[in-house]
């Protein structure tokens, strides 16, 4: 069964259109990752999802019903806020059970539940505690659990990892995954941040303006994007564009090739001197600026000595690289 | 007790004191009952006024905004003289001060406990809706918990404003310490006169309200601090 279907969802606060004919498909337990820059309506329409926006045309799905006019309490999901919004006044525990409480679940259903997203979260220790007491990790857990109590159809995440520090973010984020693995149910999460939505995600949907700019999975997307917006989106450091007919290239207004395909030679068809490097330890970034004012980032794996201000040619497979008419889309050579 | 008082300060100052004591109970009984008929109002006027339905929350603005920027004085007059000679009958002035204070103390702490209940982040409605929540268990269970914390200085402090709006209530004829002390003012007596009076009834209102202003105080400072509250952006 299908977890979530959009149709032609659209969304206008006033005259500002947010979301524009979004179509989706997200199947049971699939873990999809909404991405995009900020106010690309990726939370507006994780809202919608949600119910806390009414779509202004099109329908929402959840689990094969028409949901549009069922308040969220109804809708059989539930949602991980970007700012935990813990209840202040209660304990951990009382957070977790609050809303089933209010359902009139039986007790030993409720305590067994709890116990289940206390050991699955490694709450334990925090059970009486308020959320005041807690570290941003742990509040983070929590919200999680409120949410995995309710063991609903449909997991909704806005940006949880966004107030975590770097190294939280990436433990985190393995809970997550690991969290879906073992819940099987769907998930959407929304994130503006590619690293996230690639580990994570087994459907990425590009947002841009209120449009989706493309939906497939990381690879995919990554290998075969539609367009530059999405090739520049996805990846770090992100693909360098290049003027193409700078390059005596095979067509086309802009080339895109992605950092770690390109390679230092001498005799390259990029020419320019060396702007900047970074030195990753793992790997090395350098970043080359051209002749004509554009600045190409390159990567290189392992250790790489250079000092910056020294001349360099960059070069690359034509297989490699990607190519955009003037106005973004991809263009595809034709097989020869 | 008439006796002891006469008995300590002699007359007429002795029987002017009792009685000025003995009439300011009947400042206390109209306060509370304006507090607690106005307070259960006002609950209900605020309950409309933050519920989902336009067309109750239009009603509850319509309320505060016609009984908050109406005179308590208006008020009175309008229930104590006016709506009298409209049905052309005798109204008990307990009941026509008691309708007037209690429209007047239902709009405002309908707007304060509003004020209160917006301080609330807009996050904690929308987690418990989504968290399989409706409109009146979160009010109850995750709002007014957190809300009660902010909204009571400022509820202790209106009480203040109560039992001084009750003064008012004399011009309607109704016996509280205002009455009586005006009534005293205006004899013909030594020793009870304004400049002696009307000190004397400040003393007590004072007494009466002095009391509530600290507790307000305290709470403010007890509850009303943001650092005992949770970060506002993590609540």
């Amino acid at each position: 069964m299908t977890a979530l279907v959009l149709k032609d969802v659209c969304k206008s606060f006033g005259a500002v259109d947010v979301l524009r004919n979004i179509d989706l498909t997200v199947e049971d337990g699939e873990f999809v990752v909404f991405v995009g820059p900020s106010g690309c309506g990726k939370s507006t329409l994780l809202r919608v999802i949600a119910g806390l926006e009414d779509a202004t045309s099109g329908d929402v799905e959840i689990a094969g019903a028409r949901v549009n006019a069922v308040p969220p309490a109804k809708r059989g999901i539930a949602m991980v806020f970007q700012s935990y919004a813990l209840y202040p006044h209660l304990t951990v525990k009382e957070n977790m059970a609050l809303a089933l409480k209010q359902e009139g679940t039986p007790r030993d259903v409720i305590a067994a539940r709890v116990a289940e997203a206390t050991r699955m979260l490694e709450l334990g220790p925090y059970l009486d505690r308020r959320p005041a007491d807690l570290s941003g990790g742990q509040r983070q857990r929590v919200a999680i659990g409120r949410a995995v109590v309710r063991q609903p159809k449909l997991f909704l995440f806005d940006e949880p990892l966004s107030n975590l520090d770097a190294s939280l973010r990436m433990a985190t984020r393995i809970e997550i995954a690991a969290l879906h693995r073992s819940l099987s149910a769907a998930m959407i999460y929304v994130t503006h941040d590619q690293t996230e939505a690639m580990t994570l995600a087994d459907k990425i949907v590009v947002l841009r303006d209120g449009r989706v700019e493309q939906i497939g999975s990381p690879m995919e997307l990554y290998n075969n994007p539609a367009n530059r917006f999405v090739a520049g989106f996805l990846g770090a450091p992100a693909m360098n564009f290049l003027d193409a007919a700078t390059l005596g290239g095979p067509g086309g207004a802009t080339l895109g090739i992605r950092p770690e395909h390109l390679r230092v030679t001498d005799a390259g068809r990029i020419k320019g001197t060396v702007a900047h490097v970074e030195n990753l330890g793992g790997d090395t970034n350098i970043i080359v600026e051209t002749g004509a004012g554009e600045r190409v980032t390159v990567r290189v794996f392992g250790q790489y000595p250079c000092t910056v201000g020294r001349s360099a040619a960059l070069d690359f497979d034509d297989a490699d690289a990607f190519l955009f008419d003037a106005a973004g889309a991809r263009l595809v050579a034709e097989p020869a | 007790m008439r006796d002891l008082f006469i008995g300590l300060f002699g007359k007429p100052e002795g029987i002017m004191l009792f009685q000025l004591i003995e009439a300011t109970q009947f400042t206390i009984y109209l306060s509370l009952l304006a507090f607690v008929l106005g307070g259960s109002v006002g609950a209900l006027v605020t309950l409309a006024r933050v519920m989902p339905s336009r067309a109750a929350q239009r009603v509850a603005i319509a309320y505060i905004w016609a009984f908050q920027s109406a005179p308590l004085l208006m008020l009175l007059f309008l229930f104590g003289l006016g709506v009298p000679r409209l049905l052309g009958l005798d109204v008990n002035p307990w009941i026509a001060a008691s309708v007037a204070l209690l429209l007047y103390t239902s709009a405002y702490l309908a707007d304060v406990w509003r004020g209160a209940l917006e301080t609330i982040p807009q996050g904690q409605w929308e987690a418990a809706r989504a968290l399989g929540m409706r409109f009146l268990p979160t009010l109850w269970k995750v709002i007014l918990p957190q809300a009660v914390r902010v909204a009571l200085a400022p509820t202790v402090g209106f009480m203040v404003q109560i039992i001084k709006g009750t003064s008012l209530a004399y011009i309607i004829g109704f016996h509280d310490l205002m009455a009586i002390g005006k009534r005293w003012a205006n004899a013909p007596v030594e020793g009870t006169e304004a400049f002696i009076v009307y000190p004397l009834m400040a003393l007590i209102y004072f007494a009466l309200c002095f009391p509530l202003s600290l507790l307000a105080l305290r709470l403010e400072r007890r509850l009303g601090k943001p650092s005992r509250m949770p970060k506002p952006n993590l609540a």
